[in-house]
């Protein structure tokens, strides 16, 4: 009997040990898959940022041997002569500013449908969905756009066809931020302006951009470095050009002259295309970290 | 007296209200005008050579400007194939680096990180380019093809993909770069998606014991699942038209490609080079068609990608 017992409860224990035996080797698996994945996660973090920081050392390293005061005064010279990438800075920062010149109003104003009369009606769905897509468009294929449209009418390149394709891809930049930080602006700002009498035109430019304005702000910034390094649409619209010109005529700028350069096979060539990548890549970042300072400064305000 | 100068004063009032949502309203108008816009000039221009080929267009592999002879496999394959590559190398990446930031970052670092990545979609692609075929290239063709084309090339089956001269360019390279410029993409709309999710339903499957990546395999992924999809398809549209990195790296070869390592072509690397160049009528509007063909595909894998993440958006039952 007593014998039985012990047998019995010796079982009882057996199976219990066998139980928690298994549970803990169910238990070790999960921690072992977790532990894993987990360290898998993190070494994708570490692999996108280790890309980003080798990109940036390269840079820095190749071009800032190349960087020197003839970058900025001398134009692209012919290979084997000494030169620098003035008429390019040059070129690109017209054509930038022309890009956000005729872009950003446009932006602005199609956003400001959006947010504050697009409640109703098929159009501003519709243009939501379109210009989100417009977003993530090729940019080459703006090019073709422009070349089709302006380069073939005129029947020569130029500066302002490569304004133009800037332009078109500014504005679905500026109209993404200009709605979302419209929408941010609370509703008693607006009713207490149309309760004062304020007509709805003046309510939107005197009270709900002007508390928007960092963050419109911060969508023109965004959309200049978008396309301050921007190659692709330049290619058949602004051309290049050895010279200074106006805006008129083919016209240099950065990124084509670095294509050009990059691409050949001449050394000092090379040398000034690693200098110009280096100006444009930081500012390009400069202003993306500037833009986003922009947009906390004014989150911290609502 | 005084009356009749308010009502003036109203009725302009008026009018102007009434112009200003006129203007607001033609504006948004332009922006679908472009896209229509963008379509027909593209479809006029790209009429000579729809005329001349047909749908033949669409299946020959031929691309020979000297007897003018055009058919858009070749490229549209090596766009295809590229981004197909980067999805395959971005994805599991991107996955990483999201849950990284959401369940594993430590809080003070989570914004510095943030910005770290999102840094890397503000590089701008001809650096990229510059950086893949100076720096990246050489190093790959000295160092790991050879060693992957001694061991790789014998396999049954998929050794074939890896057989070829280590030049260090080529589809496989492109697809490698394309990769590291749509994580960023990837990661940030996968990151947002993450965020949405009540902490409700993620505590719950802590309280019940659950390991951060059964959270994350149990609870978070299958609630989020339409928007990682959306994600990914932005990230797609985005490798497919991508052109100055490419038409560094991938050599520009308009022969059919058999193996990863083969030089070849995409669609927009294809125009980059060639578009400057081109004369005679009927191969500018070869190129143009392409850029056609381009814009069709990306704008249905974007389309998707919109409706998917609209989707997650009601889902939610709010706006976030």
């Amino acid at each position: 009997m007593s014998t039985s017992q012990a047998i019995g409860s010796e079982k009882a224990i057996k199976v219990m040990s066998q139980s928690t035996q298994r549970n803990n080797a169910i238990y070790a698996r999960r921690r072992l898959v977790n532990g894993f994945n987990m360290l898998a996660a993190t070494l994708a973090m570490g692999f996108g940022l280790f890309w980003l920081f080798w990109i940036l050392w390269t840079l820095l390293q190749h071009g800032l041997s190349g960087l020197s005061t003839d970058v900025f005064t001398q134009i692209t010279p012919p290979p084997g002569s000494k030169g620098g990438l003035a008429n390019a800075i040059a070129g690109s920062l017209q054509m930038t500013f022309f890009g956000i010149l005729f872009g950003t109003p446009i932006g602005i104003l199609a956003g400001v449908y959006l947010a504050e009369y697009g409640e109703r009606g098929w159009l501003a769905p519709a243009t939501r969905f379109i210009n989100d897509i417009l977003l993530s468009a090729p940019s080459i294929v703006i090019g073709l756009f422009v070349y089709e449209v302006y380069v073939v009418t005129i029947g020569h390149f130029s500066g302002w066809a490569g304004s133009m394709a800037l332009a078109l891809l500014v504005i679905p930049v500026v109209v993404r931020t200009t709605e979302n930080m419209l929408r941010l602006v609370p509703n008693s700002l607006r009713e207490a302006a149309i309760a004062l009498g304020a007509p709805q035109w003046k309510v939107i430019m005197y009270v709900t951009l002007r508390a928007a304005k960092a963050g419109v702000i911060t969508g023109i910034l965004l959309a200049v470095a978008r396309i301050s390094g921007e190659t692709a649409p330049l290619l058949f619209t602004a051309l290049n050009n050895q010279f200074w010109s106006n805006m008129n005529q083919p016209m240099a700028n950065l990124p084509i002259v670095i294509f050009q350069f990059a691409m050949s096979p001449y050394e000092d060539w090379h040398a000034l295309a690693w200098a110009g990548a280096l100006l444009i890549t930081f500012s390009v970042l400069t202003l993306n970290i500037l833009a986003r300072w922009f947009a906390s400064k004014n989150n911290s305000t609502h | 007296m005084e009356n009749n100068q308010y009502s003036a004063h109203l009725k302009r009032q008026m009018l102007l209200d009434s112009v200003f949502r006129v203007a607001t309203r033609f504006f948004a108008f332009l922006v679908l005008a472009m896209l229509i816009g963008i379509l027909v000039s593209l479809l006029i221009g790209a009429m000579p050579s729809i005329r001349h080929f047909g749908w033949g267009f669409l299946t020959s592999s031929e691309w020979d400007p000297v007897t003018e002879q055009f058919g858009a496999v070749v490229p549209i394959f090596g766009t295809l194939i590229t981004s197909f590559i980067a999805l395959l190398i971005g994805v599991p990446i991107s996955f990483g680096i999201a849950i990284f930031l959401t369940e594993l970052c430590p809080p003070m670092l989570k914004r510095p990180l943030g910005i770290a990545v999102e840094l890397l979609a503000g590089i701008p692609s001809i650096i990229y380019g510059m950086w893949g075929l100076f720096v990246f290239a050489p190093l790959f063709g000295e160092y790991v093809q050879p060693w992957i084309l001694e061991n790789m090339g014998d396999l049954p089956l998929v050794g074939f993909l890896f057989q070829g001269a280590p030049m260090g360019i080529g589809i496989f390279t492109a697809g490698l770069i394309l990769a590291i410029m749509v994580i960023p993409f990837i990661a940030s709309v996968m990151r947002d998606v993450f965020e949405v999710v009540p902490p409700m339903l993620k505590e719950s499957a802590y309280g019940l014991g659950g390991t951060t990546w059964e959270v994350v395999r149990y609870v978070v992924l299958p609630y989020t699942k339409t928007g990682v999809v959306g994600g990914i398809m932005l990230g797609l549209g985005r490798a497919l038209g991508e052109t100055m990195a490419v038409t560094f790296v991938i050599g520009n070869s308009s022969i059919f490609a058999t193996g990863l390592f083969e030089a070849g072509n995409s669609i927009a690397s294809t125009l980059a080079n060639e578009f400057a160049e081109a004369n005679g009528e009927l191969y500018l509007s070869s190129l143009i068609q392409l850029g056609l063909i381009l814009f069709f595909i990306t704008f249905v894998v974007l389309s998707c990608s919109k409706l998917l993440l609209l989707q997650l958006k009601k889902q939610e039952g709010r706006s976030s």
